[in-house]
């Protein structure tokens, strides 16, 4: 079909909200508030470094979460009879077409000192448990809304592992556990990886649930850059350093993974 | 045994899901002074009452709705064409043009959103207008388009070239031959991609944060809310959208026998 033309209104769109946004990034990054060119903004991220450490590390801590507990779900989902499949896949997907502010703000009417868990507590004389604005809560908020996203494309996978495969590594006289760690698990890869980053991008770079959950004292990268654009500390040129950066590093981070998963998706584009 | 301990697994883990969700509809209902709200103290409508008299929150609505309309036109249109384009695009240049598509998608929000809130206020100085449902629109164009050129192009791969082909033998003008062959192959995907971006537009919260100025839509109103944390109001708000999202889901199911829709197709073809 000649109809290259036809890509030409998407292409102008294309350069106008992807590429030129991208490099006006780059640019306010690299300039003052006057416009003259400057390294200050890249030079001030290092004062961020433990914002960046933290966000990781919490983001890299609810994605181990989401992987050990969504793994044994979908695997269990992927082995029960295909009706209840289809039941158990539509429940993991519900919540997810809740708004995600929703969900979080319930799991802050449960943390709060005097929320539900609390109230709970003292019904049975226990003295109440600090909660909300910790750390631990913002991984539980995590986890909790960003779990199907890890369970669904692990299902995905285990689901079309071929039967016949298993069987032959249990005729081979391979146990039960022997299957899963030689067989179901190295097949299932491809999955993880997709689940992996499809949690870990969001997790780092939150910034409402470090907002709803945490507190003032658990500032993530998002919350740095959101507070650079809209918030107090109104400066877009030290925003746009912190943006290129995380972003450089998101991307990093994904050519790793994808290497990982080269086989799979040979020539078609970067994650497609 | 093995089989209890799976299903006491499965339980604990849609318990863990559901619970909060629960909790909040419970909690809808409760007659209950603002400062208590986990206090049950009687049934009652009176929340849902406030909500049906809040003027912000029906502005908020129908500021989404057609915010999500014309986003998932605008992006049918222009990523259906795209894809059309695409599919007959030598190998490097299609390399190149569809890892700048997948840009928007690989991107944390938050830099997608920044980043075009700096071009959107550009474009507004520029033309002397302030941010709003107009920048909104752009922006969850932006967002969606990747979305539809994704499921537009595996079925003008599954196509056969020469139908196209055979058709202007036959005398259909090239726009005729479009309309008559190409459109009704590649629309279960076009279909699709518009459902996906509508939905998707629905449910944006961080770009429109971003891109929307003082104008609210339904998920910004809803931050709105949960900063004040005192109003049970918002569980009333919860429980009807949950409400209306079940109900959505069960019809689709009923029609189609399927499960998955936006999400489920998202996660599963990344």
């Amino acid at each position: 079909m000649k109809s290259k033309a036809a890509s030409a209104p998407y292409l102008v769109w294309m350069v106008l909200f992807i590429v030129v946004p991208v490099l006006l990034v780059a640019y306010f990054a690299f300039t003052d508030s006057s416009g003259a060119f400057t390294l200050e903004n890249i030079a001030r991220v290092g004062q961020y470094s433990n914002v960046f450490l933290r966000s990781i590390w919490l983001g890299a801590l609810s994605t181990v979460i989401c992987l050990v507990l969504g793994y044994p779900v979908a695997y269990l989902i992927s082995k029960s009879s295909l009706k209840r499949q289809s039941v158990l896949l539509m429940l993991i997907m519900l919540p997810m077409w809740m708004n995600f502010l929703l969900r979080t703000y319930a799991w802050m009417t449960l943390l709060e000192d005097s929320g539900l868990i609390n109230s709970f507590l003292s019904l049975l004389g226990l003295p109440p448990f600090h909660m909300i604005n910790t750390q631990g809560a913002v991984v539980l908020g995590m986890v909790y809304d960003y779990i199907p996203f890890m369970v669904l494309p692990l299902y995905t996978v285990l689901s079309k592992i071929d039967r016949a495969v298993v069987e032959a590594a249990q005729d081979l006289g391979a146990n039960g556990r022997r299957v899963f760690l030689r067989v179901t698990f190295p097949l299932s890869m491809p999955g993880m990886i997709s689940g992996v980053t499809m949690v870990f991008v969001p997790s780092v770079s939150t910034f409402i649930i470090s907002k709803m959950l945490g507190g003032g004292a658990n500032l993530m990268i998002g919350d740095l850059i959101e507070m650079q654009f809209l918030g107090s500390a109104y400066n877009p040129n030290l925003g746009s350093a912190i943006s290129l950066v995380l972003m450089v590093l998101i991307l990093i981070c994904m050519g790793i993974m994808n290497e990982f998963d080269s086989g799979e998706n040979e020539g078609g584009g970067m994650m497609i | 045994m093995k089989k209890a301990v799976s299903r006491v697994y499965l339980a604990l883990i849609y318990l863990f899901l559901y619970a909060p969700i629960l909790l909040l509809v419970v909690f809808s209902f409760n007659d209950t002074d603002t400062k208590s709200r986990t206090v049950w103290s009687g049934f009652s409508l009176r929340w849902y009452e406030m909500l049906f008299q809040d003027r912000m929150l029906l502005q908020a609505l129908t500021n989404t709705l057609i915010i999500a309309v014309s986003a998932a036109i605008g992006a049918t249109l222009l990523g259906t064409l795209a894809a059309i384009g695409i599919s007959s695009m030598k190998s490097w240049r299609k390399k190149v043009v569809m890892n700048i598509t997948n840009l928007p998608m690989l991107n944390p929000e938050i830099v997608t959103g920044v980043s075009l809130m700096l071009l959107l206020v550009f474009l507004a100085n520029l033309f002397g207008v302030q941010l709003g449902i107009g920048s909104v629109i752009l922006a969850h164009i932006t967002f969606c388009l990747p979305y539809v050129i994704l499921s537009v192009l595996p079925k003008l791969r599954q196509m056969d070239p020469n139908l196209y082909e055979a058709a202007q033998d036959l005398g259909c003008t090239p726009l005729r031959s479009f309309f008559k062959v190409v459109l009704p192959e590649i629309l279960p995907g076009v279909i699709t991609g518009m459902v996906m971006s509508f939905t998707l537009s629905l449910d944006d919260f961080i770009i429109s944060y971003f891109c929307s100025g003082t104008t609210q839509t339904l998920p910004v109103f809803i931050y709105s809310m949960t900063k004040k944390r005192v109003s049970p109001e918002i569980n009333a708000l919860s429980t009807i959208l949950f409400a209306v999202i079940l109900v959505l889901l069960l019809l689709i199911n009923v029609r189609t026998g399927k499960v998955g829709g936006r999400k489920g197709k998202e996660a599963q073809e990344f």
